[in-house]
């Protein structure tokens, strides 16, 4: 503020110039635009294409000991599955030690007596699957895979004799809004939660971090402006940038990466709105209480963003952690938020849902800014 | 060497003097290890399930107890109509639905095959996936049963799996999570070491003092480098000791590539700080180096199943290669021959990143 504009009294005018002063401070600073434009376009580029938890192609290696006319069927039918990709073989010796540099995730054995144990109905396993644990979700799905390959290929094998009699029951299974179950479309909405955390909590912590650090916070409080103009001024330039920061995610979504948007923008401008709410309080809380940017940044990292990635059922399902943990992550805005955005786009305005997780972010939202406010309360009071 | 001593020193002081910042380097980390290794699983357990049956006959309750019997099932909701099905899905209330049509258990009783519609929500398709498998495999259990001549025919497979036989997800995010929040620990304090005093205006005054360029850039490197290495290995301890993951390869070894990768990591940070004028520019700049590096790294999903390009950028990673020798070290024994293997890009992204560090420096003196 110049002294050429002098203070008015009048309330909006005063919030007015201050939100002016703090949009420029923050779009002045190169770091503002690459955390709320450069990063999203970076993030979402690597959640559509890098996080993939489609699993294809896994590096497998085919060990074919048996010369007859029906384990090569079976080795061409592992071979041609698209979740392997195969590398041939004749001896054990030959895979093992690549399963132990890691360049291939498991083996299959196709054994010598393979056409004994396979006449001997089921009296032996008739293959070997060895699997690296040490990814275990990887070592799930070669198994699943594998048996499930050498299912498809018995049954067929006995059609052809015509001896095969079909399941019992069988299941017919369809996957409601992504039928083609391609990961990109739940991970790179989730991805927009993670982009607005970092807008609305880190760079909100250090910000005001930064004022408390050089004391020029206090040279503002005690200036004839409010507390509350102060708070407004200092969190709604970050409100909008994070609302801009969505905006820009969304048309990059479904331009670029394949993410239909089936809800409305306003349900979906909605839920920023109020998922901003909380994350903008949080930012707030850890600089009051830290006012220092290094620790702000420390706690911002640990409270806000690594809880947003791994708590927030965006990567790991919340149904399936331990009891504490679910409860955990009933105060990590991010959950609610990651969930919403997944139905916003994937499924339509459910507006039952949407309500309920707004509520929840704007109660969490509330409680973040009851903490700072007593907290800010004490300061002023010495 | 007594300046640099000073140096170093004077650079401890500045990170561990003020009781917060000792408080948030030491802490977080460890808690994030404990909360994480639990929270981070790919099993699928707790699921909520709708069932909406119009058949009346005994092989739909049948298939519903036994699903109910299940250990992945949590909450079994009974619906009256399609309409509510899908509105229960729809609130994301339910991860999977059941219908059984009204011909279900008459198509059984008469011996032909009957069809159990399942639906999924595939917002979740990942752990929709995993509850389908499992019930396939309580549905070919009954299938087995009314039709003894299925499972005579059905060939099996022996499936072992090597390292970790039970398949145990916290023997892989454990020693995951030790690269993974050592990293970020000490990129920051990294980051902020020298973008701090440009801040603040003293770098200026360390760079018109005696000391050299150099001995100021390992001053600066020596407290991350301590930060990192102190926290790896205690989370190391952690995982050996609380989580009783086996360790079966070299201790030696794995401690060298720790320092080795805290080595590299501090690079990167040098780089980011050189090149920022505020704090906040270090820190925002490290938030935005930090998520590829950990989404390229194998933590969250397999660098082999990314596109060829994105295996060629993880090269460039240091905690893609410190991951393969943290889990190699704990689960396959793995040999001096290949720790090296994974070694070396690493002390090659921290020549690069340092000498970059250095010239940028160097720039600003002139």
């Amino acid at each position: 503020m110049k002294g050429s504009a002098p203070i008015k009294s009048n309330y909006s005018g005063r919030l007015l110039s201050l939100i002016r002063k703090e949009s420029l401070q923050a779009v002045r600073d190169p770091s503002t635009i690459l955390i709320a434009f450069i990063l999203p376009v970076i993030l979402l580029f690597l959640f559509a294409y890098a996080v993939s938890l489609d699993v294809r192609q896994i590096r497998i290696g085919v060990v074919l000991e048996s010369n007859t006319p029906a384990a090569a069927e079976l080795a061409a039918a592992l071979n041609s599955t698209r979740y392997f990709e195969v590398t041939a073989a004749r001896h054990r010796k030959e895979v093992e030690d690549l399963v132990v540099a890691g360049s291939l995730r498991g083996f299959v054995v196709i054994p010598q007596d393979f056409d004994a144990r396979l006449a001997a109905n089921n009296k032996a396993a008739v293959i070997q699957v060895i699997a690296d644990g040490v990814s275990p979700n990887t070592a799930n799905f070669i198994s699943g895979y594998a048996q499930g390959v050498l299912g498809n290929w018995n049954t067929a094998r006995l059609s052809e004799k015509g001896g095969a009699s079909p399941p019992v029951i069988s299941l017919e299974s369809r996957f409601w809004f992504n039928p083609e179950i391609e990961s990109r479309r739940f991970l790179v909405p989730g991805a927009i939660a993670i982009v607005m955390t970092m807008i609305g909590t880190l760079l909100t912590a250090l910000v005001i971090a930064r004022e408390w650090e050089r004391g020029t916070y206090e040279a503002i409080i005690s200036t004839p402006i409010g507390r509350m103009e102060i708070l407004l001024g200092k969190l709604l330039p970050y409100f909008f940038l994070g609302m801009g920061a969505t905006v820009c995610c969304t048309v990059l979504a479904t331009t670029l990466f394949g993410v239909p948007l089936r809800g409305s923008w306003f349900a979906l401008l909605s839920l920023s709105a109020c998922f901003l709410v909380p994350a903008l309080g949080q930012g707030l809380m850890i600089s009051t209480l830290t006012k220092n940017q290094f620790v702000a940044a420390q706690a911002a990292l640990f409270s806000g963003f690594l809880p947003a990635f791994m708590l927030s059922g965006f990567l790991y399902e919340i149904d399936s952690m331990p009891f504490i943990l679910q409860m955990v992550t009933r105060i990590i805005p991010a959950s609610y938020f990651v969930a919403n955005l997944q139905t916003v786009f994937l499924t339509g305005d459910i507006w039952s849902q949407f309500i309920r997780g707004m509520a929840a972010m704007l109660a969490v939202g509330c409680l973040f800014f009851a903490i700072t406010a007593a907290k800010t309360h004490k300061r002023l009071d010495i | 060497m007594t300046r640099l001593k000073a140096q170093i020193i004077k650079e401890l002081l500045c990170l561990l003097r003020d009781p917060k910042s000792r408080v948030v380097l030491i802490v977080p980390p460890l808690m994030q290890l404990l909360i994480f290794s639990y929270a981070a699983t790919l099993e699928v357990s707790n699921v909520d399930m709708v069932l909406l049956n119009e058949d009346s006959g005994r092989w739909s309750h049948e298939v519903i107890s036994r699903t109910a019997a299940s250990s992945f099932i949590g909450s079994i909701k009974t619906v009256a109509g399609p309409e509510e099905m899908q509105r229960v899905i729809d609130e994301r209330r339910a991860l999977m639905a059941l219908h059984f049509q009204s011909d279900f258990s008459r198509n059984l009783s008469a011996g032909k095959p009957a069809v159990l519609q399942v639906l999924l929500d595939g917002r979740r398709a990942n752990s929709a996936q995993i509850a389908q498998s499992y019930l396939n495999s309580v549905i070919s259990g009954i299938n087995e049963e009314i039709q003894p001549k299925l499972s005579a025919n059905m060939p099996k497979a022996e499936v072992r799996n090597w390292f970790n036989p039970n398949l145990i997800y916290q023997w892989f995010i454990v020693p995951a999570l030790v690269g993974t929040l050592a990293m970020t620990s000490s990129l920051i304090v990294c980051a902020l070491s020298i973008a701090r005093e440009r801040e603040l205006g003293t770098f200026d005054q360390l760079l018109v003092s005696p000391a050299k360029p150099l001995e100021i850039i390992i001053g600066k490197m020596v407290p991350a480098l301590i930060v990192g290495s102190g926290l790896g290995c205690v989370m190391i301890a952690a995982g050996a000791f609380i989580f009783r993951i086996p360790f079966t390869g070299s201790l030696l070894l794995l401690l060298i590539s720790l320092v080795m990768f805290i080595i590299s990591v501090v690079g990167i940070g040098l780089m980011i700080s050189s090149i920022c004028k505020t704090q906040q520019q270090a820190i925002l700049g490290t938030f935005s180096i930090i998520v590829p590096l950990i989404l390229l790294s194998g933590f969250a999903t397999p660098v082999e199943n990314m596109p060829y390009i994105l295996q060629l950028v993880a090269e460039a990673n240091p905690l893609k290669h410190f991951l393969i020798i943290v889990q190699g070290s704990f689960l396959k024994s793995l040999s001096a021959e290949m720790v090296f293997a994974s070694v070396w890009p690493m002390l090659i992204i921290f020549s690069v990143t340092f000498t970059l560090a250095v010239v940028f420096i160097k720039g600003r003196l002139q």
